[in-house]
């Protein structure tokens, strides 16, 4: 079969098993969007902002386990797409993003939408590759998808200039099955050696913690965590995106840990004489100061990236390799061991927790007059059934769902964790909505998060994709606000809009629908309206208390034991401003 | 502490910015680099010496592993090797300085390659710090200019780095 370099581009896209690219077109990918425009096994979405496309694509990506997919155009294009593979990078999401070029002769003349987009992305993909032979195209592609996938998966840059997809030039094409790269092995055999010295300690911990990361997630290994859990008994915490992984409500979860983690769960860690650390990274947000980081504790790290290894904090017992095999192996082993765990140390680590979930660290106001966020997180969650996907933006609003909605199911929190990039929320919440039609999907976001990609409630309204989104309305943006209040004592330095739209019309203007509430007793009737109309995008605009703080929380460089906890008498900016 | 880090690497284009570009945006240093390509044209054999604790040798190496282009790599400083780094100097070499200045090449065992009525050049090999030894014992006056290949190396006994 022979084929312009276009056409290969797309026949792989439908070999690969790709269902929707994410997308905007421009000059040098018009070859493209002609090959597209000629087939119907790849469906494109067109965005209205290519930031949009990658943060749609990524949460596709989170929900489905599958890598997503983007086209874009040079120059521009491009750089708009970097924002989002960045994301996609830091979370360690697969990606595989194919970027037009200006034509090969002209590269490095400072062209019409010339950008060096292999340079650009360099630090923020796993890989990247410029095509420079259309024979090579169907290969690379190959290879994309392969590296995007396997090991620590990441985004993958296809730069692609435009006289390889010319429709004149036709060539053989064959899509090969698999691929082999000497250079990269993402395979690699568990020490078992290494698991029974895991096991070891883990038997014989008296006050042991399991700390599960995002790797849980894209391990596809959350009823193995949850087995190794229950089998052992030992407490759980998951970091920011390793919620859900492990039942939110199981008796054994003590809440998520670190900077807005809960009061027992960082305080078990500060205790703990061995912890379990489960595809997570020892993040700076989860370790805090790094010199007071489980002072007492041995620390056993499972990781499929050896790199994330002994990165910042110490390790007593390394395990490379993927969590799901790696927690299959630990069970059996256990269970072949003659020891059992400590029960009697373990009663005693029990009580020892209760007595610090005994001071209720998530307690808020719950007869105040004003909405309070953490209250319109419960009443989402009551309403979906805790079954919703949620996606979030970055802030307060993102920490108040991932402390509130109580997470059972892995993949169903989907929030930008190490970028942290505003505008993520709505995009994501459109990908999502496209893998699973029939799912409630849910976007929190604030008022100032939403508003760097509002242009895509258009690309909802296009493509159907019926998702509600949740504004808790604070006219602040809120954790800058909190940050300033803290430590910059109070002086609110632009965290705060002199405008902000008003966004029932504004939705109404995308064709959607908007609505207003500014009363506790609204938020529930409101959110029930609201998922009821299941045909229907809802932008609900919730006015919320302006002065709430997330609580609580380890300010930045201080240990875990060193929380600041909500006041009885309210937040100190209640106190300034009354 | 000083490392020589030896790397087996795709010869592909931009495959040196990777790894250029992973010591500036982690922060490590380099102290010389050097790359070339190898008996097999598809592969690149790169020199890296850096510096640091074994806790930053030890990310450096683990980081540059997960180059997707980097196929192998060794810290040839953690067993025996040899190193060898090539200098070329050019010095100022009249009536007077001339023969006092083609002993000490010979003491370093260097080569004058290159001779004018006002300069010699000369060329010698050996690790970095004969290289620095030698250029102490000119006088800084009669150096014209100095140019250093970095540091390359290869582990000794019947092993090797290849694919």
């Amino acid at each position: 079969m022979e084929l312009s370099g276009a056409q290969i581009l797309v026949q792989s896209l439908q070999d690969e098993g790709v269902e929707y690219i994410f997308g905007y077109p421009g000059g040098a990918v018009l070859h493209l969007y002609d090959a597209l425009f000629q087939q119907e096994g790849v469906k494109h979405i067109l965005v209205r902002h290519e930031q949009g496309a990658t943060h749609a694509a990524d949460g596709y990506a989170r929900a489905t386990g599958k890598p997503g997919v983007v086209l874009v155009t040079s120059g521009p294009g491009a750089t708009n797409a970097v924002t989002g593979i960045a994301t996609a990078y830091m979370d360690s999401i697969p990606m595989v993003v194919i970027s037009g070029q200006v034509p090969s002769p002209v590269i490095g003349s400072d062209a019409f939408q010339e950008v060096d987009m292999v340079g650009i992305t360099r630090p923020c993909v796993k890989h990247n590759f410029l095509v420079k032979d259309v024979t090579k195209l169907a290969e690379t592609v190959k290879k994309a998808f392969y590296v995007a996938t396997t090991g620590r998966p990441g985004p993958v840059v296809v730069d692609i200039p435009k006289d390889i997809t010319d429709p004149k030039i036709k060539v053989p094409y064959k899509y090969p099955k698999k691929v082999v790269m000497r250079s990269y092995n993402p395979v690699t055999a568990v020490s078992k050696n290494q698991v029974k010295k895991a096991v070891e300690l883990l038997l014989n911990a008296k006050k042991p913690m399991i700390y599960s990361g995002g790797g849980v997630v894209l391990g596809e290994a959350s009823q193995e965590l949850t087995a190794f859990s229950q089998l052992l008994g030992f407490p759980v915490t998951n970091t920011l995106m390793g919620l859900g992984a492990y039942p939110a409500n199981d008796k054994q979860f003590v809440g998520m840990l670190g900077m807005h983690g809960t009061y027992e769960a960082n305080m078990a860690m500060h205790e703990s004489d061995v912890i379990i650390a489960i595809g997570a990274r020892f993040d700076d947000r989860v370790t805090g100061k790094l010199d007071e980081f489980c002072p007492y504790a041995k620390i056993i790290h499972i990781d499929i990236d050896p790199a994330s290894i002994a990165k910042t904090v110490k390790v007593d017992v390394p395990i490379v390799g993927e969590v799901k095999q790696v927690l299959a192996l630990m069970i059996e082993l256990i269970a072949e061991h003659k020891g059992k765990v400590n029960k009697k140390a373990l009663e005693a680590w029990w009580l020892q927790i209760s007595q610090w979930q005994a001071i209720d660290c998530l307690q808020y106001d719950r007869d105040s007059m004003l909405i309070k966020p953490q209250f319109v997180i419960e009443q989402l969650y009551e309403v979906t059934k805790g079954d919703a996907y949620v996606t979030s933006d970055v802030g307060q609003h993102q920490m108040w769902a991932a402390q509130y909605y109580r997470f059972s199911k892995p993949r169903r929190w989907i929030n930008s964790g190490g970028l942290g990039t505003m505008g993520f929320g709505l995009p994501a919440a459109i990908g999502v909505k496209l893998a699973f039609p029939d799912a409630h999907v849910a976007c929190v976001t604030g008022e100032a998060s939403i508003q760097m990609c509002i242009q895509e409630l258009s690309t909802a309204l296009q493509y159907k994709t019926p998702i509600k989104i949740i504004n808790l309305n604070n006219r602040y943006m809120g954790m800058v606000r909190q940050w300033q209040e803290f430590t910059y004592e109070s002086r609110y330095s632009h965290s705060y809009m002199d405008t902000i739209p008003e966004f029932v019309q504004l939705a109404e203007a995308y064709g959607h629908v908007g609505m207003r509430v500014d009363q506790p007793d609204e938020v529930r009737p409101a959110l029930e309206k609201a998922f009821a109309m299941t045909d229907r995008t809802v932008f609900l605009d919730v006015i919320t208390d302006r002065t709430e703080n997330v609580y609580p929380m380890i300010e930045a460089g201080k240990a875990h034991n060193d929380m600041k906890l909500r006041v009885a008498t309210g937040t100190s900016t209640d106190r300034e401003l009354a | 502490m000083r490392h020589i880090i030896s790397i087996l690497i795709e010869n592909e284009s931009g495959a040196l910015s990777r790894v250029a570009g992973l010591f500036s945006a982690r922060g490590y240093n380099i102290e010389s680099l050097t790359v070339a390509p190898t008996e097999d044209p598809s592969l690149s054999r790169m020199t890296l010496v850096t510096s640091g604790n074994a806790n930053v040798v030890d990310q450096i190496t683990k980081q540059l592993n997960k180059l997707i282009d980097v196929v192998k790599l060794v810290d040839l400083v953690e067993a025996s090797h040899i190193e060898r780094e090539l200098m070329m100097v050019k010095v100022k070499a009249d009536e007077q300085s001339r023969n006092e200045i083609r002993s000490l090449a010979d003491i370093f065992r260097g080569k004058i390659i290159d001779v004018t009525n006002k300069t010699y050049i000369i060329e010698i090999t050996g690790t970095s710090e004969k290289l620095d030894a030698f250029v102490a014992t000119l006088n800084p006056d009669h150096i014209v200019e100095v140019v250093r290949s970095g540091a390359t190396g290869i582990c000794r006994g019947d092993h090797g780095l290849h694919v």
